[in-house]
């Protein structure tokens, strides 16, 4: 186990270094200069070269980069041109609504999709399974910022059963109760994942139902609803548990029109408004957590997996 | 294609209504787009500030916009964007992944290194990679193309990676390369004619998901500009009358949602049929 996970950490590991190169290179690769990229346009003589120096941007490109992730690695992400102000600070702003909408909505997903999915396999091949596969595969299919308009319009303007955009952290006055905010964006962004996990759990499900373990299961007289639970189910859920890495990069992806289309003030309405502002420090910061976010839970994931089922093998 | 391929293609749908269903959406579209000014029964940039925000009536069936422009003529005009980001996005999968996973797997020292950027650029989730590409390179409904089509190169190089280490190993192609046949040659004879099918039922996905993903685009207003009519620009553009007009949101998101549909039933339907040896390399989703 333990070379395992050191293997499978050290080729993480090496895949950052390989995306921050990438991320880095974002600047530069922006047409104009990246000290005018970096300081917007109306920046004066003295602040490009003090920026200039600062940077080291008359060194040496690996020399640049050695800098730059040396302070990304002490949590000194650049200043953002819009704020005037460190980005990590205004990423940390966002950081409350995109962790709280990932969490519910992850909630969502599992208690939609897992126990669904689930049903649909235990009468697989009736009008039930085709009809819910079906409605899944509709789900996959619609755009989401569409769903949530229309969440807006019956839920909150039409019913008025819940608010239709904004967030107030649940830190200032309302409390808990604020999370009702969340309500309405976290359903739309479940809706296409829950379908993607509904899917799984189906397929998976039959899948195992195909093993001789559950055959012998059967034949010993267990009885039905046992061999589903502890036998079919339990084996099922590991490919559940390995989609979790796509599900996440799904909702983080999602979540850029879906807070938008809310107006909820997450990491993701800020990417979208940096891009409209050309504040490129923010989307580099942005992407940068991202993908580190990312890589780190992919690599939570398959360590997990591997403790729940040791006979997977590194590739 | 080969009569087989075509007969293969062709069975798939053979018992199936809703794969049925989805071949007359994606020909429906095809054909509204070569025929749309024929169709159209309006100029979709003509301007009636009169008739704005009307509802759907006889003579303007999917109702009128904020500009008094005729929605069902746009809607109909928009066929044509969504089938270039779909072609667009599935070439460009196709043209770079095809190659690729093929060298790669024919080739593995050099091949390795190659599938490992590969799964560099997979650790970026695919709308923010294509947000980033749109940053440098410019919003236009070519680069979304680009900037979508980057997301699915990985994925696309991967299934064919996985489908050619397979295929080197079966019997036929191993008597093959003893009998001293070139690996040019292999490629095309045996290698490429069996990822056909496969390619197709991913090919179908992509143009899905490509539909979807240039849609959040123009929402977000960094895809096609706002006069070319696109269902993510119509509905971006109605977005602020969603209370006083609902039904414009209704119809272009209505297509949005047949098209995709369309295309992932037919995938699906596509897969069925497939050799479950090589189902298996698809993947069970996306």
């Amino acid at each position: 186990m333990w070379s395992y996970a050191l293997k499978r950490a050290g080729a993480t590991g090496l895949t950052l270094i390989a995306a921050s190169i990438i991320i880095f290179a974002f600047i530069h690769l922006i047409p104009g200069d990246p000290i005018y990229v970096l300081l917007g346009d109306m920046a004066t003589p003295d602040q490009v070269d003090v920026l200039r120096h600062r940077l080291g941007l008359d060194q040496p490109i690996l020399f640049q980069y050695l800098r730059w992730a040396g302070a990304a690695l002490t949590g000194d992400f650049g200043r953002s041109i819009f704020f005037q102000a460190p980005v990590l600070s205004i990423i940390a702003d966002g950081a409350e609504t995109s962790t709280l909408l990932a969490s519910i909505t992850m909630v969502w997903v599992l208690l939609i999709g897992i126990p669904i999915g689930m049903l649909a396999a235990m009468r697989h091949g009736s009008w039930l399974d085709q009809g819910l596969s079906g409605l899944a595969m509709l789900m996959a299919s619609v755009p989401t910022f569409w769903v949530g308009l229309y969440m807006i319009l019956i839920f909150a303007a039409w019913l008025g059963w819940m608010p239709s955009s904004g967030y107030p952290s649940i830190f200032e006055e309302g409390g808990l109760g604020n999370l009702r905010y969340l309500v309405l964006p976290s359903l739309t962004l479940a809706a296409p994942n829950a379908a993607l996990i509904l899917r799984l759990t189906r397929a998976s499900m039959l899948d195992v139902s195909r093993e001789d373990y559950v055959r012998t299961a059967r034949a010993k007289g267990i009885r039905p609803w046992r061999v589903v639970t502890r036998h079919i189910f339990r084996n099922a859920l590991l490919a559940v548990v390995s989609a979790f890495g796509f599900t996440f990069a799904a909702l983080l992806s999602e979540a850029v029109v879906t807070e938008t289309v809310f107006a909820l003030p997450g990491i993701g309405r800020l990417v979208v408004q940096s891009i409209l502002r050309r504040d490129y420090p923010v989307i580099q910061g942005v992407i940068l957590i991202i993908v580190v976010l990312y890589m780190l839970i992919n690599l939570l994931v398959d360590l997990s997996y591997r403790l729940l089922d040791p006979r997977v093998e590194l590739q | 294609m080969s009569t087989r391929t075509m007969a293969w293609w062709l069975g798939s749908f053979a018992r199936r209504p809703v794969a049925i269903f989805g071949l007359a959406v994606i020909l429906a579209v095809i054909v509204a787009a070569i025929l749309a000014p024929l169709l159209a029964p309006f100029d979709p940039s003509a301007i009636d500030p009169i008739n704005r925000l009307s509802p759907p009536d006889a003579a303007h069936w999917f109702g009128t916009d904020q500009f008094g422009r005729d929605s069902l003529s746009r809607a109909i005009y928009a066929t044509r964007m969504a089938l270039f980001i779909g072609v667009g996005v599935v070439a460009f999968a196709l043209v770079t992944g095809v190659p690729v996973g093929v060298f790669s797997a024919l080739f593995p020292r050099l091949g390795h290194v190659m599938m490992r950027a590969v799964d560099v650029l997979m650790a970026f989730p695919s709308l923010l990679l294509a947000l980033g590409l749109i940053v440098i390179l410019g919003p236009s409904p070519v680069n979304s193309v680009i900037a979508l089509g980057a997301g699915f190169l990985t994925t696309t190089t991967r299934i064919v990676y996985g489908l050619t280490l397979r295929l080197r190993t079966e019997t036929y192609v191993e008597a093959a390369r003893s009998m001293g046949s070139r690996t040019g040659w292999l490629v095309l004879k045996h290698i490429l004619p069996n990822l056909i099918s496969p390619l197709l039922v991913q090919a179908s996905f992509v143009f899905a998901f490509a539909q979807l993903g240039a849609a959040s685009l123009d929402f977000l207003g960094l895809g096609a500009p706002p006069e070319i009519p696109s269902w993510g620009n119509m509905l971006a553009e109605s977005r602020t009358f969603v209370t006083r007009a609902p039904w414009l949101l209704f119809f272009p998101g209505m297509m949005i949602v047949l098209t995709a549909f369309a295309l992932n039933v037919v995938g699906d339907s596509l897969r069925d049929r497939l050799d479950p040896r090589l189902r298996e390399m698809l993947g069970s989703e996306r």
